[in-house]
């Protein structure tokens, strides 16, 4: 294979097609997003033969984002689910962090034990679990509140291993000086061991943010009450209805309102994201 | 294994050093940290799985029926209902359909990408973007796309001559439809790790096949390819795992439909609860599903370890 079959200019029109093509691909992956943003914008007057052009043909209108805040409740939608990741997560860093660094650094009996039955809770996929889970729910009073959405990932066996492993690879130098000074293992932990664990909790926490702000079915079947609706449960109803009526713009509207502050979140801290998705596979 | 032995080692030195004279209250301390994880963990994955599990033997079928003792009457049920056995029969379609060809391009992507240079990185992030929107949202704009004649797929397709289809309103190709869009939705993410899986594959290796003459198609085939084996075993496990737990596409676009062609295990497991309030079938089904999880995590454990071993 050393002589070059193939004349430089052929080479080189391969090459080119080949970026062609790419470029199509591109083009087509990004097209959902295009069109979203498109048709947010154009006025209702082209109809339903010109609302799939890509192509931005027509004087920008607000008017779809209007008709969406009117009969979506967005902003309420919004709150709860900030209340849902938020609450999600508060809980979750104070228990991975005290269980990854029981796991890192303690050494006590039954500890292979305890950590083969957090290790069997990574095969088990929550989602497969919502029908014994609502019934628990409904005993513990919880059904029907955002509190019982949360409670079930307050467990993350994801989070205690990386934590574990974040909490693994901090070398033991600087706790031991810590100890040696006279400080208690708590005081090591809050003061020297979380500020260097900070890229690993970070990590968790854009991926645990993200999961928890896209999670439709649990939230579904726990939520009844509309003041308590999360986003995704509320774009649904809220889609299914514009689809009803076949207002393609309040939906493409609708979904905008609902991704933006996640592509506004991405582009300003892109590195950040691709990170901690890549930290996800870390399990 | 080097590592964990150092590590308990250090951890005796600092009980002699920090917690020496303590006595019950430092070795109860590791049990204390452990127990918040351990009280959610149980309560939301051991005790709903025990419940799963007698319940899915119980002829209680709604929350007042009596509670009595049925054997393996529910799965008997549960196995002789088409419902069931399409949704089975779908689901084993869709993971293959989903998984195979989201990989196939999560790996050319990262091939194409590879080097990093700002466009590529401009261009990863638009194959990474679906990710990160829910799922229920991509739905929605796909609602859109996949309509006949007038949605965004048909309107370009038309313009190259196609005929109309029904995307998915087509009992034949409304399942293809959903493997469409989880493959655009899920294939960014699988890049990131052929990514990473890449930055581990040794210049070394490469250039050697490089001076011994091999060409591009060769140096993936024999070089590439066999090292990003433990990568590819990781995201198959993770894609696998993803076509039995996501089906919020099911629920926004088809609801199972058209004649129980985009039928799928978790969606109906949530028709039974949800719509039919049978519990006995919903937990049976939920045990099946359960076994089956456990059985793609189990068989990949092993390729898994040896993966781990690869990479270090």
């Amino acid at each position: 294979m050393r002589s070059d079959p193939l004349g430089r200019h052929m080479r080189h029109a391969l090459y080119c097609v080949a970026v062609g093509l790419f470029c199509g691909i591109v083009l087509v992956w990004s097209s959902p997003f295009l069109w979203m943003l498109v048709a947010s914008f154009r006025p209702d007057s082209f109809g339903a033969a010109g609302m799939a052009s890509l192509w931005p043909d027509f004087t920008p209108t607000l008017e779809h984002f209007g008709y969406a805040l009117e009969d979506g409740d967005f902003p309420l939608w919004y709150l709860n689910t900030l209340i849902l990741v938020s609450g999600t997560l508060v809980v979750q860093l104070i228990t991975v962090t005290m269980a990854g660094y029981t796991f890192a650094r303690l050494t006590f009996r039954g500890k292979d034990l305890l950590f083969a039955i957090f290790l069997f809770q990574l095969m088990l996929a929550p989602p497969v679990l919502i029908v014994p889970n609502l019934t628990t729910l409904v005993k513990l009073g919880l059904y029907d509140s955002l509190i019982g959405v949360m409670a079930p990932y307050w467990g993350s066996a994801f989070g205690i291993f990386l934590m574990r492993q974040v909490f693994r690879t901090i070398p033991r130098d600087f706790e031991e000086a810590a100890i040696i000074d006279g400080c208690a293992w708590w005081q090591v932990l809050i003061h020297v061991l979380i500020p260097l664990a900070k890229p690993g909790l970070l990590a968790f926490s854009v991926v645990s943010v993200v999961f928890h702000w896209n999670e439709f079915l649990w939230p579904l079947m726990v939520i009844n009450d509309p003041s308590k609706q999360v986003l995704t449960v509320g774009l649904v109803s809220f889609a299914l209805g514009a689809e009803g009526a076949s207002d393609w713009g309040l939906i493409a509207a609708g979904t905008l309102l609902v991704t933006a502050p996640l592509f506004i979140a991405f582009v300003l801290f892109q590195r950040q994201f691709v990170n901690s998705f890549m930290f996800s596979g870390v399990k | 294994m080097d590592s964990a032995d150092t590590a308990s080692l250090g951890a005796h030195s600092m009980d002699r050093v920090g917690l020496k004279g303590r006595g019950f209250r430092a070795a109860l301390l590791p049990y204390l940290l452990l127990a918040p994880a351990l009280v959610f963990l149980c309560a939301f994955t051991y005790w709903p799985l025990l419940q799963a599990l007698l319940s899915s033997l119980s002829s209680k079928r709604r929350f007042n029926d009596v509670d009595a003792f049925a054997g393996l009457d529910n799965y008997a049920r549960l196995f002789g209902d088409s419902d069931f056995q399409d949704a089975a029969l779908n689901n084993l379609v869709y993971a293959l359909g989903t998984t195979i060809p989201s990989i196939v391009l999560a790996l050319f992507f990262a091939l194409a990408l590879r080097r990093s240079t700002r466009v590529n990185s401009i261009l990863r992030s638009v194959f990474f973007f679906p990710t990160l929107v829910p799922l229920v949202a991509a739905s929605a704009l796909f609602l859109f796309i996949l309509m006949p004649d007038i949605g965004l797929l048909d309107h370009y397709l038309q313009k190259f001559g196609a005929r109309s289809v029904n995307w998915i309103g087509d009992p034949d190709i409304a399942l293809i439809s959903l493997m469409g869009l989880t493959v655009w939705k899920n294939a960014g993410y699988y890049m990131l790790f052929f990514l990473a899986g890449l930055q581990g594959v040794s210049q070394d290796a490469e250039e050697a096949a490089i001076i011994e003459g091999a060409n591009r198609l060769q140096r993936l085939w024999y070089v590439i390819l066999p090292l990003l084996a433990p990568t590819t075993a990781f995201v198959v496990v993770i894609a696998l795992i993803n076509s039995v737990t996501q089906v919020d596409h099911v629920i926004v676009m088809t609801q199972g439909g058209p004649n129980n062609a985009t039928n799928l295990l978790l969606y109906y497991i949530y028709q039974q609860a949800h719509e039919t309030y049978d519990l006995g079938k919903a937990t049976a089904a939920t045990v099946a599903t359960l076994a089956v999880l456990l059985a793609i995590s189990l068989t990949s454990l092993r390729t898994m370890e040896r993966g781990i071993h690869y990479e270090k």
